[in-house]
C-alpha cells in the first residue's frame, strides 16, 4: 500500500475537522470498550490469562526458526505446499503464479491485513483477473474504489450506515435501504454469487499452527468459511510471526483474541483448515498454499522491538487509544492504524517515513493495559523515539531545546535563574483572569488552550525565604 | 521517618502552593521533610524524547542526591512514575548504578499514597463546601498504583461530595511534549475531558499532577468556563487553595 504515514499531521487535522467522522469514531468510543470489559467476567484469572498469552507469543518467537520448519513440515505433510515471501513483491508474485497454474480466472478474498501491505488486489487486477472482497468492511471499502481500512477489525468503522446504503444503492442499482440487517442481507445475497463463482479463495491466517500445519481463522460472517470450501484452490496468507506451536496454544490465545477484539466468548466462525481435500473429503479445496511473508518481520525479531510480533491484531489498542479514537485510522497513512501501526508502520516501511506516528502519543498506557499478550507499546513508541533522535531525524530546534534544558538542569544554580526568570515573565504575559492567551513557540498550546500563569514566584525561592524567615 | 521530597519542575515553577501543601501534608503525618536544595528535574522530558543521555545524566544526579533519605515523595505520578518504572530500566545494563537506581525506585511514592498508605493519616487540614470530580491521572494510575488513595484522603474532607466521571480513567490528554507537538490533537482529547468534567456538574476536578492540571484548565477556561475549580489534590487536603 502507498505509504502517507509522513503526513500524518495534514492527515489528522483534517479528520479532526470532519464532522461525520468524528461523529462515527464517537459511537465505536464506548462500544468496543464496554463490550469488552463486560467479556472479561468470564475470565477466573484475565491478568494470569494474558501473561499466559505473552508466553506462548514468547514462545513462538523465540524459537521461530524451528516453529516455521515444523509448520512447514506439517503441512506440507498433509498434502499443502508452504512458500515464503520475503518481500511485498513476491506476494503479489506468488498469488498471481498460483493463479496462473490453475487457470484462476476469478478470486474471492476473506481479510488479509498481510495482503494490503503488498497491494494484493490491484496487482490481481492489473494481471487481468477480477478479485471480489468478502469481509463487509473490505467489500464496502472495495467497491468505494479500494478506501484503505481504517481499523484491523472492523476495516469500514469510519463509516455510517447511510454512507454504506448510499454506496450500496449506486453499486448495485437496488433501491435504497435504511437498516443494518437490510444492508447485510442485500450484501448477502451479491456476495453469495461471487462465491459460487469463483476459481480460488485467498485468506489471511489469525494462527498458523506448527504441530498441525493448519491454519485458523476468525470471523463473524462466515466468509472465510465459504472461500475455503466452495473454490477449488485456496491460499492463505500470512506473516511469519503469527506462527504459534500447538492448537492448545490457540486455544489460550482464541480466549484473549475475540473478547479482547469485540467482546465475543468465541467469534460466530472458527476455521482450523488442516491441506487440501483428502481422499474421503468431501468439502474443502483441491489445492492448498501457504503464504509466508517476511516484509520487515525478520528485522523486528531481531532487534529490541520484538515484543511487537506477539500481536494476536485484537483491535484492542486502538479501541482504548485517545489519540487513534480523535484522529481515525486514515491518519496514520498505511496498513496499520492505532498504537501497535504507530510501531509497524515504521519498521515495516522506514523510520524516516513514518516518524510522527510514534511521537503522537501521550504514553497514557491505556493500550498496554489492554494489549492481550501485553505488549509494552508506550515502551516500543520510546525506542523508536530513541531511533529517531539518535538518527537525526528530529527538527534541529526540537534537540537543541532540550540539550538546553538538560544542561540547566544538571547547573542548579543555573537552573534556579533560568526558573525564576521563566516564572516572571510568565506571569507578566497573564491577562486579567490570569491566564496567558498566546504564547511565542507555544502555538500547539496556546491556539486551542490558554496556560495558567504561575505566581510569579518559583517554589524553590519561597521555600528559601520562609525557611530563612523562621530561623 | 526522613522524606526527602521532589518538588517535581512544573510545580517550582508554576504552583510553588502544591509543593508547600504536601509539605504540610507529610508533616502532619509525622515525616520530617527535607526538599534537597539542588534538585531540577527527574529527566522525563529527556526520556520521553528519546534523548536517552540527558535523561541518564539527571537520573544520576537525582539518585545521588535523594537515595540517603528513607523515603521519596513526589506531588506527582508522573515523575514519581519515572523514578519508579523507568530509571530502573534505563540503567539496566550499568552494573555499578543499577543497584543503587533499585533501592531508590523501592522507596519512591507518589504523594497521596504515601500519606495513605505509608503514614496512614487519619485527618486533613482542609474543608471544601461542595461537589468535585476526581481525575486520574495515567502515569499516576498506571504506572504509581494510585486509585483509591486520593479518593480515600478526599473522603477525610469536610463538607466535600465526590461526583465520578464515567471516564475518569481517560488521557486528560497532556502527554508532556506532545501537548505542544500535538497541540491540535492533545487540545481536543483535552476537550472531551471537559465535557465529562461539565457533565459531572461539579464546582472542581481534582488531580495529582501539575501536567493534567495546567492543560485541563487552560482547555476549560479557553472554551469559556471560568467557574469550574482545578484543583491538586494536595491543596484541597492541606485546605490551602489559593484564592
Amino acid at each position: 500500500m502507498q505509504v502517507a504515514s509522513m503526513h500524518f499531521r495534514e492527515r489528522a487535522h483534517v479528520r479532526l475537522n470532519d464532522a461525520r467522522l468524528q461523529a462515527n469514531l464517537r459511537k465505536m468510543q464506548g462500544k468496543f470498550s464496554t463490550k469488552r470489559r463486560a467479556s472479561l467476567a468470564e475470565f477466573d484469572d484475565f491478568e494470569g490469562t494474558r501473561e499466559a498469552g505473552k508466553a506462548i507469543r514468547n514462545r513462538a518467537l523465540d524459537s521461530l526458526d524451528v516453529w516455521l520448519e515444523t509448520f512447514e513440515r506439517n503441512a506440507t505433510a498433509r498434502g499443502a505446499t508452504v512458500l515464503f515471501a520475503e518481500t511485498p513483491a513476491d506476494i503479489n508474485a506468488l498469488v498471481l503464479e498460483i493463479a496462473a497454474t490453475h487457470g484462476v480466472e476469478k478470486i474471492i478474498k476473506s481479510k488479509s491485513m498481510v495482503s494490503e501491505e503488498s497491494g494484493l488486489d490491484h496487482a490481481i487486477e492489473a494481471a487481468g483477473l477480477e478479485v471480489v472482497e468478502t469481509d463487509l468492511g473490505e467489500y464496502i471499502l472495495q467497491i468505494n474504489g479500494y478506501e484503505p481500512p481504517s481499523h484491523i477489525i472492523g476495516p469500514a468503522l469510519h463509516k455510517s450506515k447511510e454512507e454504506v446504503a448510499e454506496l450500496f444503492h449506486r453499486t448495485h442499482g437496488t433501491p435504497l435501504k435504511t437498516g443494518i440487517e437490510e444492508l447485510c442481507l442485500e450484501a448477502r445475497g451479491v456476495l453469495r454469487g461471487h462465491y459460487l463463482s469463483a476459481d480460488m479463495g485467498i485468506t489471511g491466517g489469525n494462527f498458523f499452527v506448527a504441530e498441525s500445519g493448519s491454519v485458523v481463522l476468525v470471523t463473524n460472517e462466515g466468509n472465510a468459511t465459504l472461500a475455503t470450501t466452495l473454490p477449488k484452490v485456496h491460499v492463505a496468507i500470512s506473516g511469519i510471526e503469527k506462527i504459534v506451536p500447538t492448537l492448545e496454544d490457540v486455544a489460550t490465545l482464541m480466549r484473549l483474541l475475540t473478547r479482547s477484539a469485540t467482546g465475543q466468548s468465541v467469534s460466530n466462525y472458527v476455521d482450523v483448515l488442516t491441506g487440501p481435500k483428502g481422499a474421503g473429503d468431501f468439502h474443502g479445496p483441491e489445492h492448498m498454499y501457504f503464504i509466508v511473508v517476511d516484509c520487515g518481520r525478520t528485522g523486528v525479531l531481531a532487534s529490541e522491538l520484538r515484543p511487537a510480533l506477539r500481536c494476536i491484531r485484537c483491535g484492542a489498542c486502538m479501541n482504548h487509544c485517545p489519540v487513534y479514537l480523535s484522529v481515525g485510522g486514515h491518519s496514520y497513512g498505511w496498513v496499520y492504524p492505532g498504537p501497535i501501526g504507530s510501531i509497524l508502520t515504521p519498521m515495516y516501511v522506514g523510520l524516516e517515513r513514518a516518524q510522527e506516528l510514534p511521537a503522537a502519543s501521550t504514553f497514557c498506557n491505556q493500550c498496554g493495559v489492554v494489549c492481550p499478550v501485553k505488549i509494552p507499546l508506550p515502551d516500543l513508541q520510546r525506542k523508536l523515539r530513541e531511533r529517531a533522535y539518535a538518527g537525526g531525524l528530529r527538527p534541529w530546534y526540537e534537540q537543541a531545546g532540550l540539550k538546553l534544558w538538560a544542561w540547566a538542569a544538571r547547573h542548579p544554580s543555573l537552573y534556579a535563574f533560568g526558573a525564576r526568570l521563566g516564572a516572571r515573565v510568565l506571569r507578566s504575559r497573564a491577562d486579567r483572569d490570569g491566564m496567558i492567551h498566546r504564547l511565542p513557540f507555544a502555538g500547539g498550546w496556546t491556539d486551542e488552550r490558554d496556560l495558567p500563569a504561575p505566581a510569579g514566584r518559583t517554589f524553590r525561592d519561597l521555600y528559601r525565604q520562609r525557611r530563612g524567615a523562621s530561623r | 521517618m526522613r522524606v526527602g521530597f521532589l518538588v517535581t519542575c512544573l510545580v517550582d515553577l508554576m504552583r510553588p502552593s502544591v509543593g508547600f501543601a504536601g509539605i504540610e501534608l507529610l508533616e502532619a503525618g509525622g515525616a520530617e521533610v527535607v526538599v534537597p536544595a539542588a534538585q531540577t528535574c527527574c529527566g522525563q522530558p529527556a526520556y520521553n524524547s528519546g534523548d536517552r543521555a540527558d535523561a541518564k545524566a539527571l537520573a544520576a544526579k537525582l539518585v545521588a542526591e535523594f537515595e540517603g533519605y528513607d523515603w521519596v515523595v513526589v506531588p506527582s505520578g508522573s515523575c514519581s512514575g519515572m523514578i519508579r518504572t523507568h530509571y530502573p530500566e534505563l540503567f539496566a545494563d550499568d552494573p555499578a548504578m543499577r543497584d543503587r537506581v533499585e533501592a531508590l525506585a523501592a522507596k519512591t511514592r507518589e504523594l497521596t499514597d504515601f500519606l495513605a498508605d505509608v503514614l496512614g493519616l487519619e485527618r486533613v487540614p482542609g474543608r471544601f463546601e461542595g461537589s468535585v470530580t476526581y481525575h486520574d491521572c495515567c502515569a499516576g494510575l498506571r504506572e504509581m498504583g494510585v486509585k483509591a488513595q486520593p479518593r480515600a484522603l478526599l473522603a477525610k474532607v469536610p463538607g466535600l461530595a465526590l461526583r465520578e466521571m464515567p471516564g475518569c480513567e481517560s488521557c486528560c490528554g497532556f502527554g508532556g511534549t506532545f501537548s505542544v507537538k500535538f497541540g491540535e490533537i492533545s487540545a481536543r482529547i483535552a476537550d472531551n475531558k471537559c465535557d465529562e468534567i461539565a457533565a459531572t456538574g461539579a464546582a472542581a476536578v481534582v488531580l495529582g499532577d501539575l501536567g493534567c492540571m495546567l492543560n485541563i484548565e487552560g482547555r476549560l477556561r479557553r472554551r469559556g468556563d471560568a467557574t469550574t475549580k482545578v484543583l491538586h489534590v494536595a491543596e484541597v487536603l492541606a485546605g490551602t487553595i489559593p484564592a
